[in-house]
């Protein structure tokens, strides 16, 4: 940092500091595309699989709409299982199933298939939460009201917990960034390989500085998107 | 409309075991408003939980309308349940619709044609008196506007019975007046039988026909209203009556040393009069045709429903041959006659 500070300081400096560093604003973008499109690919997955898992966690759980000691216990498990591990070994384990899916392990196509897979259960966990918030008193005016357990869930359950579901959202993509940074220092691309080879591999700190402010600013954005949009639901109920 | 039959019910947590009803059987008549009154964790929400099964009886079977609701597949179970209209003490509005969406509810589950759907919650509105607070949220209104929705929505499917568990009990006295009278009307106006569970004796004495009282998972008196505030046969009953209406005499009164009386005696009575009784000179007529002198310690008038209801505390003194024949006189004219102390 502090040699990039007293670099600036002649223009002289300055010429030869940016014809020595002209790449990097292109690489930074490309990088943070990359990051960005893995990121956003594999949250909608993760939600495409993990929102009805939550779903069905809730809903089979004793005394429920849908109980179903077994199947909730069974996924239960394996929605457990699956977090314990940590990301970094996960991403290595699974690499054999990542190269029957998408041909090779390495880049950002093939980082998107870990990447959903550890979200999954995550995401799961989240909509659980949020659907176990909703007062149970709902569920029964609705049945009371003859509502099927579908019902209950399109009507009652999803759009009551909305707010919730919404920060859900934010923390699993916030989440996925920094996993995402960790993909890519396996060859996943992405930001991650960019600070990991030439902030890590060869001293460049410009790239190393310029990665951890692109990356501030994406985690805040993102949570500051999902902030509004809970706020703006539970504005409008209040 | 509702018959229910040794019912009994028995959660069990655990490894433990809850009695929460225990052979419970009850008839409520079509176009009623029968109340179930008792003390908090005697089986009332179980009891009226079973009624549409949200709660699955242990044993026992419970029929609604003519349909053994116990007996019914779970979609039958749903389609039944459409005709049996629930309302909450927490209300249970869904927060994420307006008052018009949520009164909606109901008939989107009952597939309900939209036009057809939207022309009901409008005049539901209206007869709710809501009309103006359609487009607002449920976070925006009073306990007693909440509980107002609650009723509409109830009353969409246009159901024969309702079932309210403490409907009044988280609203102010005022509040609970003004939602209760509402049901009233809608009994009237509709025929609508309405089965309420309460632990305030007020809303029976406001609302209801007739009345069961339930201790300890067991119903241990069941009558009309009047009849059971007029004679009440267990202590339970006497209890929620005296929360309500001044029954008691004072102890005073009851051990007062006799005077002198030469050759006569002292009687001291309780007489329970209802309704047109109330208004006619029974008392008066009695002390003329026999020859007995009363001295009035204690009284009071009440209403029960519509019906005027009072107590009184009477000192009779007279031969006791007089007293007799005047309190059978007073029998004979419909009052109730308690005799609290005699020498
Ligand atoms: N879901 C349940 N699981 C276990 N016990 C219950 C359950 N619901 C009620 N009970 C018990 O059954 C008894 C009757 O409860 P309830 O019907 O709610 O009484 P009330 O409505 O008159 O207060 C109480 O002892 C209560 O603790
Ligand atoms: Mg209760």
């Amino acid at each position: 940092m502090i040699e990039i500070l007293t670099g600036l300081i002649s223009q002289e400096s300055l010429i030869s500091f940016w014809e020595a560093n002209s790449w990097v604003p292109e690489a930074l973008a490309v990088a943070t595309w990359e990051t960005i499109y893995m990121v956003a690919v594999s949250t909608f997955f993760a939600y495409v699989f993990g929102l009805p898992l939550g779903i069905i966690l809730v809903t089979t759980s004793p005394g429920h709409v849908l109980e179903n000691i077994r199947v909730n216990q069974v996924l239960g498990s394996i929605v457990n299982a699956v977090r314990s591990i940590p990301f970094i070994v996960f991403l290595i384990l699974i690499i054999p199933f990542t190269r029957l899916v998408v041909g090779t392990y390495i880049g950002t196509v093939a980082s998107i298939v870990p990447l959903t897979l550890a979200a999954i259960p995550f995401v799961a966990r989240l909509v659980e939460t949020s659907l176990k918030e909703i007062e149970w008193g709902l569920v029964e005016a609705a049945l009371s009201m003859g509502a099927s357990a579908w019902q209950v869930i399109y009507k009652v359950l999803i759009p009551e917990a909305m707010p919730s579901l919404s920060l859900g959202v934010a923390i699993t993509t916030i989440n996925l960034v920094g996993y995402s940074a960790m993909a890519g220092i396996v060859g996943g691309g992405g930001l991650g390989t960019l600070a990991y080879y030439y902030g890590y591999q060869r001293y460049e700190d410009l790239v190393m500085w310029s990665t951890v402010i692109v990356l501030i600013i994406l985690v805040q954005s993102v949570q500051m998107l999902g902030d509004n949009l809970a706020a703006r639901i539970a504005k409008k109920r209040r | 409309m509702i018959e229910i039959r040794n019912l009994t019910k028995i959660y069990t947590v655990g490894d433990q075991r809850i009695l929460a009803l225990d052979n419970v059987s009850l008839t409520v008549k079509k176009g009623e408003i029968f109340g179930i009154i008792g003390l908090s964790g005697a089986g009332k929400s179980t009891l009226i939980r079973c009624v549409n099964m949200l709660e699955r009886p242990t044993h026992g079977t419970i029929f609604v309308d003519g349909q053994e609701i116990t007996a019914l597949s779970e979609e039958e179970l749903r389609v039944a349940r459409q005709k049996i209209g629930m309302i909450f003490q927490h209300f249970n509005l869904l927060s994420s619709r307006t008052v018009f969406n949520n009164i909606m509810f109901p008939l989107e589950i009952a597939r309900v044609p939209k036009k057809e759907a939207r022309q009901r919650v409008q005049s539901l509105l209206e007869m709710v008196g809501l009309t103006d607070k359609a487009d607002v949220y449920p976070a925006q209104l009073s306990g007693g506007q909440k509980q107002r929705v609650g009723i509409a929505r109830a009353l969409a499917n246009r159901p024969s019975l309702l079932l309210s568990d403490e409907a009044t009990s988280a609203l102010d006295p005022q509040t609970t007046r003004s939602i209760l009278e509402l049901l009233r009307d809608i009994n009237r106006r509709l025929g609508l039988t309405i089965l309420l569970i309460t632990h305030d004796m007020n809303v029976i004495k406001e609302v209801c026909d007739r009345v069961a009282v339930i201790d300890n998972s067991r119903i241990v008196e069941i009558g009309d209203v009047l009849e059971v505030f007029s004679n009440p046969q267990t202590p339970t009953a006497r209890s929620f009556i005296g929360t309500v209406i001044n029954r008691e005499i004072p102890v005073e009164l009851l051990h007062r040393p006799n005077g002198d009386s030469g050759g006569k005696t002292t009687r001291l009575v309780r007489v329970s009069f209802i309704g047109a009784s109330a208004g006619e000179p029974i008392i008066s007529s009695m002390i003329r045709q026999y020859d007995i002198e009363a001295n009035i310690l204690y009284g009071n008038i009440d209403r029960v429903k519509d019906t005027p209801f009072g107590n009184l505390a009477l000192e009779l003194i007279g031969s006791p041959d007089m007293i007799d024949s005047g309190l059978t006189y007073l029998r004979n004219r419909g009052l109730e006659i308690e005799v609290l102390r005699s020498d």
